[in-house]
């Protein structure tokens, strides 16, 4: 069918009409709400409140959806809502990794807010269409979109009962529905979920941007936390922007020669370093699959080692030589030469429902290659970009998906779970075709996927009730926290990285903190006080990519020469200072390195409170499962033996000769056990929260965020 | 295929290539607006900064707001860039310009201009033939992924 007669079909619910208006040094100060139950469309001012605290993006999520909700709001209740927004920067097209939007919502995986930082062109079209924001609650009756044309200056619901959901096929339908031309295209972004956001948790939302070279529609995650199940609760099939007249100063930024200067001289760094460090113009992000190996920090068989003979099968130069068809770099916004984006063309899909069809994967990226392969004991590049493809397609997480699909394999294959149960499919390690099941029937909401899709954390449950399985051994190999699925890293033997994880606000996704190399192999913060000051200063510093449309990439993916003799060369001075400068270069005001670090401090800690007023956020809630500390399994501790052995004596001066394995893993857990409450105490008391994780009346007065409602919801624990 | 071609041991840093250039495109006379760039050689005679042609900056535009036209000049189409500039940040002749007063990048169109205005012969127009062109192009990517 084509997408005339598709058209042809919507019934329009609700339509409004608003003034265009002008950016003001990165803001159009104000928002687009959208309520999906009533029909109802506003604009709503942006304040400068909300400007001064929040400065954008994550943070203006995290306040909208804060005076959304109360503290009994469940996920899948109307009044969740979820916003998208971009920030100041986000736009600005002379900086790399500018055009992020930051998805917020409650998540169904863990009851709380769930933030994600996605590429493609909706956040930034949105904003040059005259929103910071687009706030969306409430739910619809049937299937809608929202379209939003940003030149006419019209914002529209309607029903669409006959486009496709999966989202390879429907980010192509809406954008050739809406585009006028071809040359149009560029102009519009579609955001959409998949058929699985309707039957599991780990719903994710795609966000597209038009790849003028390769005439395709192409796909970036908002992966984390089941965006696309709330986006799929709502009914919403998808959401349309349409904006002509993209241009770099488009944002009316107080001072254009500041963004012009700090963004020549990283192109002109990224073209003169990185085909020497990272390759991320080359493979992206799968550049370090090998590496990750080398140094026993990829995961394998569900966390339990750290590398794999077969790894190599798997390498960057694998997918480079064989599937990666581009011949030149792109990005997921104008402007990045650093240029991650990747792609494989033409890939012949051999099962489910697109079998035979040649498709368009964009990936991998290390993540999707390290849990979709390593950590689930498969190393076949084409199960990698096969499941890819359709985790993006149907709309799941990746991440979540690996690593629940490496949680069930070890309790297949510990007896805990059996071929009854999981409808037939024998799931022990390696086993791709039975994956690619669980993956197809994920989509279909049937048999086993559709038990595995409500993730790690309700499985564990239904284990221990339905199948007597040991709650205990559950809890140490199940990897999740908070109810979110790890990331793909193998914290063990880095106690940093296992704080990095564990006490984050949103679960263990390594965005906040990636510590494993400055504390493991490079040795760099040896103490709890270094560490903790690591575990203040960098998700903190993180923390501000999402404030303002940023991607972490381009600060430290790219190493500038100045490093070499920098005081703090983990911190990347020179390009910390670039993002002082194009901060200010647009918003006109003069902030410093160290009023950086407080925006974010401001936003993170709002966060915690946010968290904490949801029934969460203490500190019982920042444990962690003992497979991300040691070794949990007989296997696991024999197959580094040396290490862990080593490791008793001069640690704990115990010898370990005569002793029975079982006898070692209790003693060494024992011993990283406390050395992570250490590591807790440091942190928290670095952060200005309470030994019960709760941030300090002090904190949030330091921070000015001691608002009413907020001191309400700390003063309990205080 | 056009191309404005140079002997930089004849320069004699006048300048007036420069004023030449930035006096066309931009009804200006100022140094940063030009096209062209002289500077110093290592040598301490005269460095000529200016495009040739190769079109590695083709290829580094995403959106395909750089072309090859019908003579064989790179061009700009300014009405479909959006000011990135990472052709500024790639070209190995570091020949792409740009100006903050501006929101495009600029560049040589190899419209001869300044060979005319220069007293020494320093700079004209010349014909390279296309493969001498692309060659330009490959010596510049060696190294590039």
């Amino acid at each position: 069918m084509n997408v005339k007669e598709m058209l042809k079909e919507h019934k329009l619910l609700a339509e409004f009409r608003y003034e265009l208006g002008q950016i003001e040094r990165g803001y159009t100060n104000r928002s687009l709400y959208v309520n999906l139950s009533e029909h109802r469309i506003e604009s709503k001012p942006v304040t400068e409140m909300m400007k001064e605290k929040f400065i954008g993006g994550k943070g203006f999520g995290l306040w909208y959806l804060w005076n959304a909700v109360t503290s009994e709001t469940k996920w899948n209740d109307p009044e969740n809502e979820i916003i998208i927004s971009s920030g100041p920067l986000g736009g600005i097209t002379q900086y790399p990794g500018a055009g992020k939007s930051l998805v917020v919502t409650l998540s169904p995986l863990t009851g709380l807010v769930i933030d994600s930082n996605v590429g493609g062109y909706f956040g930034p079209l949105l904003k040059f269409s005259g929103w910071d924001a687009l706030e969306i609650q409430g739910k619809a009756d049937k299937d809608v979109i929202i379209f939003i044309d940003g030149n006419e200056g019209t914002v529209r619901i309607e029903e669409t009962p006959l486009e496709a959901t999966d989202s390879h096929i429907l980010g192509e339908q809406l954008t050739e529905m809406y585009a006028e031309s071809e040359e149009d295209k560029r102009n519009i972004s579609v955001v959409t979920a998949g058929s699985a956001g309707d039957h599991t948790l780990i719903g994710l939302l795609n966000f597209t941007f038009y790849d003028v070279r390769r005439k395709a529609v192409r796909l970036k995650q908002a992966g984390r936390g089941g965006i696309g199940t709330v986006f799929r609760d709502k009914k919403i099939k998808a959401l349309v922007v349409r904006f002509r007249g993209v241009k770099g100063d488009l944002n009316h930024p107080a001072d254009i020669s500041k963004i012009n200067k700090a963004g020549i001289k990283l192109h002109k760094e990224i073209n003169k370093f990185d085909a020497v460090q990272n390759r991320m113009r080359q493979i992206g992000t799968a550049n370090i699959i090998e590496v990750m190996n080398e140094y026993d920090l990829l995961p394998v068989h569900n966390y339990k080692f750290g590398s794999h003979p077969d790894a190599d099968k798997i390498a960057s130069n694998v997918f480079v030589e064989k599937y990666i068809t581009q011949g030149l770099p792109d990005g997921c916004w104008y402007g990045c030469s650093l240029s991650c984006a990747k792609a494989a063309d033409k890939f012949e899909i051999k099962t489910g429902p697109y079998k035979g069809q040649l498709v368009t994967v964009d990936g991998p990226e290390y993540e999707n290659a390290a849990g979709l392969g390593a950590n689930c004991g498969i190393f076949d590049p084409e199960y990698i970009l096969e499941s890819n493809f359709y985790c993006d397609t149907y709309g799941i997480d990746t991440i979540s998906f690996g690593t629940i699909t490496a949680f069930v394999m070890e309790c297949y294959e510990s007896g805990i779970i059996n071929k009854e149960i999981t409808g037939g499919l024998a799931l022990y390690f390696g086993n791709a075709d039975a994956a690619m099941e669980l993956l197809h029937q994920m989509a279909r909401g049937e048999g086993f996927g559709k038990i595995a899709g409500q993730g790690i954390r309700r499985m564990k449950k239904l284990f221990i009730e339905q199948y007597g399985a040991d709650p205990d051994f559950l809890q140490d190999i199940g990897m999740e926290q908070k109810g979110l699925e790890y990331s793909e890293y193998l914290p063990k033997e880095s106690l940093a990285q296992q704080g990095g994880y564990g006490l984050t606000n949103k679960g263990p996704q390594h965005d906040e903190a990636w510590l494993i190399f400055m504390d493991m192999v490079n040795n760099q913060i040896p103490t709890f006080e270094d560490k903790a000051e690591a575990l203040h200063y960098f998700p903190m510093f993180r923390t501000w990519f999402g404030l303002n449309g940023l991607c972490k990439l381009p600060w430290n993916d790219i190493i500038p020469e100045s490093n070499a003799t920098a005081d703090e060369p983990a911190k990347i001075p020179e390009h910390v200072q670039n993002y002082v400068d194009i901060f200010n270069g647009v918003t006109g005001k003069n902030i410093d390195k160290e009023e950086l670090i407080l925006q974010s401090e401001r936003v993170y800690n709002f966060q915690r409170v946010f968290n904490i007023r949801m029934g969460h956020g203490k500190r019982e809630d920042d444990k962690i499962p003992y497979r991300s500390a040691g070794p949990v399994t007989v296997e696991e501790y024999e197959s580094r033996q040396e290490r862990y052995d080593r490791q008793l004596i001069e640690l704990l001066n115990y010898n370990p000769e005569g002793k029975a394995t079982e006898e070692k893993i209790k003693v060494l857990r024992k011993y990283r056990e406390e050395q992570y409450e250490k590591l807790v105490d440091a942190v928290y008391k670095r952060r200005g929260w309470t030994n019960n994780g709760i941030p300090k009346l002090e904190t949030l007065q330091k921070l000015g965020i001691d608002f009413p409602e907020v001191v309400e919801v700390v003063k309990p624990y205080l | 295929m056009k191309r404005l071609g140079k002997r930089e041991e004849l320069c004699i840093g006048c300048n007036q290539c420069e004023e030449a250039c930035s006096k066309t495109f931009f009804k200006e006379s100022l140094k940063e607006k030009s096209c062209i760039q002289i500077g110093n050689n290592a040598k301490g005679g005269y460095a000529i900064q200016v495009c040739n042609q190769c079109g590695v900056c083709i290829d580094i535009c995403p959106i395909e707001a750089l072309y090859r036209d019908k003579n064989g000049v790179v061009r700009v189409k300014k009405d479909i860039c959006v000011g990135c500039f990472m052709c500024v940040g790639f070209c190995p002749e570091e020949a792409m310009r740009q100006h903050d007063d501006y929101i495009e990048p600029f560049k040589c169109i190899a419209c001869g201009l300044c060979a005319k205005n220069c007293p020494s012969g320093a700079i004209f127009i010349e014909d390279v033939p296309v493969g001498e062109i692309e060659a330009f192009g490959e010596t510049a990517t060696a190294g590039e992924i």
